[in-house]
């Protein structure tokens, strides 16, 4: 079922690269059309997944790619270079391949990018590499004139081996909906570094590589967890939509229960920006069946990236592809992000 | 934009009619002289894009709680359901919700 | 930790005394022997409350929760919008606050006039258009929406010394005009007033006495955390039972009587009241500021000639004929009685002002369902 609006603009806009409805439009009736086949058991293109998956026997190579736009470049909590790394690490994962084989990093840069931001980035994109036990083996470099590209533009590719591949559209009614921590730290780090809304404040991006942490998970959950997406773009908010979707099934969420740091709580209600459709860009979102679901939590939560995690909602028959929150003193259909709101987060 | 949120100073420059005040750990600086009072370290302000509208009183803070268990009590007076309101008022925070009869609203 | 206690307290969040407050309110309508019990409040960030507390939910059926013609954004009308856009096409720098970039004028919006080329910056406060101003030598325009509270932010920036470059496209509106033009609408059903607790806090209470006294309409004032808004209403509903329309304060950490005095000299010093259209509302005598002869010089519309008639050579497309907007920010039509809502008109391509603004009824109904039947949503499993 597409709920995705009809393509009827004339030109692309900004909106197109936030992660919404009208990025899967562009996508789903422009950029998959006619591509995108993996054969049996495999996950393509048309499922718009965090990766691909292409059976090789009795495995599946999982393929994932990222562009990376983010301003500023270095940021609290982080740069572009881990955000990179960390992005398609954690995409990998999302699918259930939690060991990348390799990594490629292409770089696009602007005529006049001073030489020590570069190498500022790349020690970071080898610092991140070795955390995650990894390395990249091919690229590309490219260099625009003056003007006609902000800065630096990173696009990392991984692939990885993986003898069971999770999408994020295996929910059905009962089960449970696990975060890994709190929300929203990444988009509002990065809302709240721009100068002009002169905040001071401490709040730092989330980014981290994951893969360890869904290892855990996956070792401890087994064929329980269902489904996993990264709550990037758009947030918790996309996520849960994506998921309820592809499932054809309702997600019903707990706000209270949801974790959250004070400081980006205080920061959305100063900017008008609802943690839950801000980026997070070390955090999971899974789909558990209830059996094993407290398991799952604990070993997560003994894990040091998943200290905060929580079950915060179940599935449900009721309103399929829609996301429902019990805010406490009543409910809510969770908005889904749209429109330019937080450009070049990630 | 920034509308209508307390936060509690932290610091005063008279002079250039500015504080800087804590939102729940974020410090953002605000203009002071559309403020109904003069305000010093430790007063809460209600902040409106950037602008203090107002000082807000401690004690009001009290006050205004009072008010909402005043309308409560005012509104059971003749209700037989009053015992009830009452209990769960007093009972522990994640108290079950009222029961489905006479809660019509879920 | 104390400071975590007491702004904890301020922001009036504990869902016990919610929920005692929501059953009053059950009773309170169960009780006025009618139904259903039509009340209205006028802001948008009420309406905002209580769609992000999923408060409508919660309501009793029989309680109807109008939202009035309460958000700045949409009521700005076509020819304001047309005044920033035609000068941003005539190559002038304008700053806006975020909503109004993608409010449709006559053909063009800020966000399409920006699109082209023209430079069009977004702030979240009047103070960082004066920046702009400070930084750059070219001219800059201040496209100034909002109501009386925040044109007050707007007067305090005029009084202290703006740049020559700077200078004030007033589109200001003041609230309570037109809710004498509500009241006074034949197919209104309205018993009373819930008003915006932050305009309150500029203007006092007492601004509201000659209204409940010509229209014996009460007025009830309310604050924006979930339990002063369940408490608002459950006093609104207790003045409407009592048969005796006053005007009540239930936001007094905030509201006193007279309101904020430097606020309002400052406000009136700047500003003066003049009859204007207001987009869907049609003529709202005093109901837009617009700057007095002392401020003439910081008045865009006095130091700018502006062109507005190039866009006017567009026909308006068909959709917008069957725009319900001025229906539904009368609170006469709700927006799911409009034939566009939710097809048509979305936030990603929308057809009114509603639809754009944080604060239109019908982009927060779009975006957190209007009223579903959400009541037997059962908490998640913990």
């Amino acid at each position: 079922m597409s709920r995705n609006p009809r393509l009827i603009d004339e030109r692309i806009t900004l909106k197109y690269g936030t992660g919404g409805g009208a990025m899967r439009a562009l996508i789903e009736q422009v950029l998959a059309r006619g591509l995108g086949e993996v054969g049996e058991g495999g996950i393509g293109l048309a499922a718009m997944d965090d990766g691909a998956a292409i059976r090789l026997g009795d495995r599946f190579l999982v393929i994932a790619t990222d562009s990376h736009v983010v301003q500023p470049i270095e940021f609290p909590g982080g740069d572009i270079g881990r955000l990179s790394i960390c992005g398609t690490v954690n995409d990998l994962a999302m699918m259930g391949a939690t060991e990348p084989l390799a990594l490629t990093c292409s770089a696009i840069l602007e005529d006049g990018f001073p030489r020590r931001d570069l190498e500022r980035i790349w020690d970071s994109i080898r610092a991140t590499c070795d955390e995650v036990g990894t390395t990249i083996v091919t690229g590309d470099t490219k260099v625009m004139g003056h003007g006609e590209l902000d800065g630096l533009v990173l696009n990392t590719t991984g692939v990885a081996l993986t003898t069971r591949v999770i999408s994020d559209a295996g929910l059905r009614p009962g089960d449970r909906i696990l975060v890994t921590g709190t929300m929203g730290d990444h988009g509002l780090a990065i809302m709240a570094t721009r100068n002009e809304l002169a905040l001071d404040t401490t709040l730092e991006s989330d980014v981290a590589p994951v893969h360890s942490l869904v290892r855990r998970a996956l070792d401890v959950g087994g064929d329980d967890v269902v489904a996993m997406k990264d709550p990037t773009r758009g947030g918790l908010s996309s996520a849960l939509h994506e998921m309820a979707d592809k499932s054809g099934v309702g997600i019903v969420i707990d706000e209270t229960t949801i974790p959250l740091r004070d400081e980006v709580r205080a920061v959305g209600e100063l900017l008008g920006i609802d943690p839950l459709i801000a980026a997070n860009e070390g955090k999971a979102v899974l789909g558990l069946r209830p059996a094993r679901a407290d398991a799952v939590l604990d070993a997560i939560r003994s894990h040091p990236l998943g200290r905060n995690a929580a079950i915060v909602g179940e599935c449900v028959e009721e309103r399929p592809g829609f996301v429902v929150l019990d805010t406490g003193f009543g409910s809510r259909l969770l908005a889904e992000p749209e429109g330019e709101l937080l450009p070049r987060i990630c | 934009m920034c509308l209508g949120v307390p936060g509690k100073v932290i610091e005063v420059d008279r002079e250039m009619q500015i504080a800087t005040v804590d939102f729940w750990g974020v410090k953002k600086q605000v203009r002071l002289e559309v403020c109904d009072a003069p305000v010093e370290p430790g007063d809460y302000i209600l902040n409106h894009v950037g602008f203090a509208i107002r000082r807000i009183p401690p004690e009001d803070a009290a006050e205004t709680l009072a008010l909402y268990d005043e309308l409560l009590r005012l509104a059971d007076e003749q209700d037989l359901m009053t015992e009830d309101v009452r209990a769960e008022l007093d009972a522990a925070p994640d108290a079950p919700a009222s029961k489905g009869a006479r809660d019509g609203a879920g | 930790m104390a400071q975590a206690d007491a702004l904890t307290q301020l922001k009036f969040r504990d869902p016990t005394r919610a929920r005692g407050l929501r059953d009053a309110l059950a009773r309170l309508v169960a009780a006025a022997g009618h139904a259903p019990v039509s009340v209205m409040h006028v802001c948008g960030s009420h309406e905002q409350a209580i769609a992000k507390f999923g408060l409508r939910a919660a309501f009793p059926s029989d309680l109807r929760v109008i939202m009035g013609p309460g958000c700045p954004v949409c009521v700005t009308d076509v020819p304001e919008v047309d005044e920033a856009v035609a000068l941003a096409k005539q190559g002038v720098r304008i700053a806006s606050y975020g909503d109004m970039l993608r409010v449709p004028g006559t053909s063009q919006s800020l966000a399409d006039a920006k699109a082209e080329g023209a430079e069009v910056d977004v702030v979240y406060s009047v103070t960082q258009a004066v920046e702009l101003a400070r930084r750059h030598d070219e001219e800059v325009v201040f496209f100034a929406s909002g109501f009386e509270t925040t044109a007050v932010a707007t007067a305090a920036v005029l009084l202290d010394d703006p740049p020559e470059n700077f200078s004030v496209l007033s589109a200001h509106k003041y609230i309570p005009p037109v809710m004498e033009i509500v009241a006074e609408m034949p197919e209104t059903k309205i018993e009373g007033f819930l008003a915006a607790g932050h305009a309150a806090t500029i203007t006092g209470s007492q601004v509201f006495e000659k209204f409940v006294e010509r229209h014996g309409l009460p007025v009830v004032i309310a604050g924006f955390e979930p339990l002063d808004v369940l408490a608002g209403l459950v006093k609104l509903l207790e003045v409407i039972h009592s048969g005796r329309p006053r005007v009540e304060n239930a936001f007094p950490r905030c509201v006193t009587k007279e309101g904020n005095l430097q606020a309002q000299r400052m406000l009136w010093r700047v500003f003066r009241p003049t009859g204007g259209r207001w987009r869907g509302i049609a003529h709202v005598p005093n109901g837009n500021l617009r700057l007095r002869d002392e401020y003439a010089r910081y008045d865009t519309r006095r130091r700018f000639t502006i062109d507005a008639s190039a866009l006017w050579e567009y026909a308006p497309p068909k959709l917008v004929q069957q725009c319900q907007c001025g229906d539904i920010m009368a609170g006469i039509a709700s927006p799911s009685d409009c034939t566009l809502f939710g097809k048509e008109c979305t936030p990603d391509s929308p057809v009114g002002a509603c639809m754009v603004s944080a604060e239109g009824t019908c982009k927060i109904w779009h975006q957190y369902g209007g009223r579903p039947d959400l009541r037997s949503i059962k908490r998640g499993a913990a």
